[in-house]
């Protein structure tokens, strides 16, 4: 996927469409991703909460949104994980943080998803994050991953 | 142990990658949550899932695990199948139930990748 010389980039955009329950682009950005990570030598552990911010964060916005986007700045510090969707918002932030805590459908809950995990999991993975969210209208979401425990 | 004396102790069907059967297996998780398989399963680790749908292999990408088993004789749908053998993860089918899997594999000395969720 990439060539050589990227590998010397020191900053990488990668940017992902996610339509209505349009569930497998999570999983396939997340593969993405993590295989660009890989190309750049990142350590397994990065790698690997990167990985599962991007699928939870994509699915959630598959899930609940309308449509909305995912882009991922990879700097030599740090790497932004963002998705921005015009969807229902989140009521209640606390709430929603809390493990076990779903409003997800009988349908994705089948899929293996569901479970009330995915914000607690981003935060778990994530060394900064920020959510703004606006009932009716939408909701971002910024996860940071330092790579230098600074950013 | 390797992934063919996992095929036999189960008694399970080969799916797909029957060639990638050499792989060593020394850990194993079970569960039927993407989210939980995402946090727990470290690398090289064999999944056992009652789970059959695609995303099964985008979860077992991410965490680089060693194959899937699936239970209960459920088996993903051929594209499913074919996706995995491009990837070259293994998938088998097994007819016993969850548990039981878990029991023989732990008796013949696979242990849990993560000992405690704290």
């Amino acid at each position: 996927m990439l060539n050589d010389s990227f590998r010397f980039t020191p900053h990488i955009t990668l940017e992902f469409k996610i339509g209505e329950k349009d569930f497998f682009i999570a999983g396939e950005s997340a593969s993405r991703v993590k295989k660009t990570l890989q190309q750049l030598g990142m350590k397994q552990e990065i790698i690997k909460r990167t990985a599962i911010i991007i699928y939870e964060a994509a699915m959630n916005v598959a899930i609940h949104a309308n449509h909305g986007t995912l882009k991922v700045y990879i700097d030599p510090e740090v790497i932004s994980i963002i998705t921005e969707d015009k969807g229902p918002g989140i009521p209640d932030i606390e709430l929603a943080m809390k493990e076990g805590y779903s409003t997800a459908s009988h349908e994705v809950r089948e899929m293996g998803f569901g479970a009330g995990m995915g914000l607690p999991n981003i935060k778990q993975c994530s060394d900064e994050l920020d959510i703004d969210t606006k009932v009716g209208v939408g909701t971002t979401l910024k996860a940071k991953i330092c790579l230098n425990n600074k950013v | 142990m390797n992934l063919r004396d996992v095929k036999e102790i189960l008694d399970a069907e080969v799916l797909c990658c029957e060639d990638l059967l050499d792989r060593e297996v020394t850990t194993c998780f079970a569960c039927d949550l993407i989210s939980e398989m995402l946090l727990h399963v470290q690398s090289n680790t064999l999944l056992v899932t009652s789970l059959t749908n695609a995303h099964i292999l985008h979860a077992a990408q991410v965490m680089d695990a060693l194959a899937v088993v699936f239970v209960a004789g459920k088996r993903p749908d051929v594209n499913v199948i074919k996706k995995s053998e491009q990837s070259g993860l293994p998938l088998m089918t097994t007819k016993k139930l969850i548990f039981e899997c878990c029991g023989l594999l732990y008796m013949n000395g696979i242990r849990g990748n993560l000992e405690e969720y704290d």
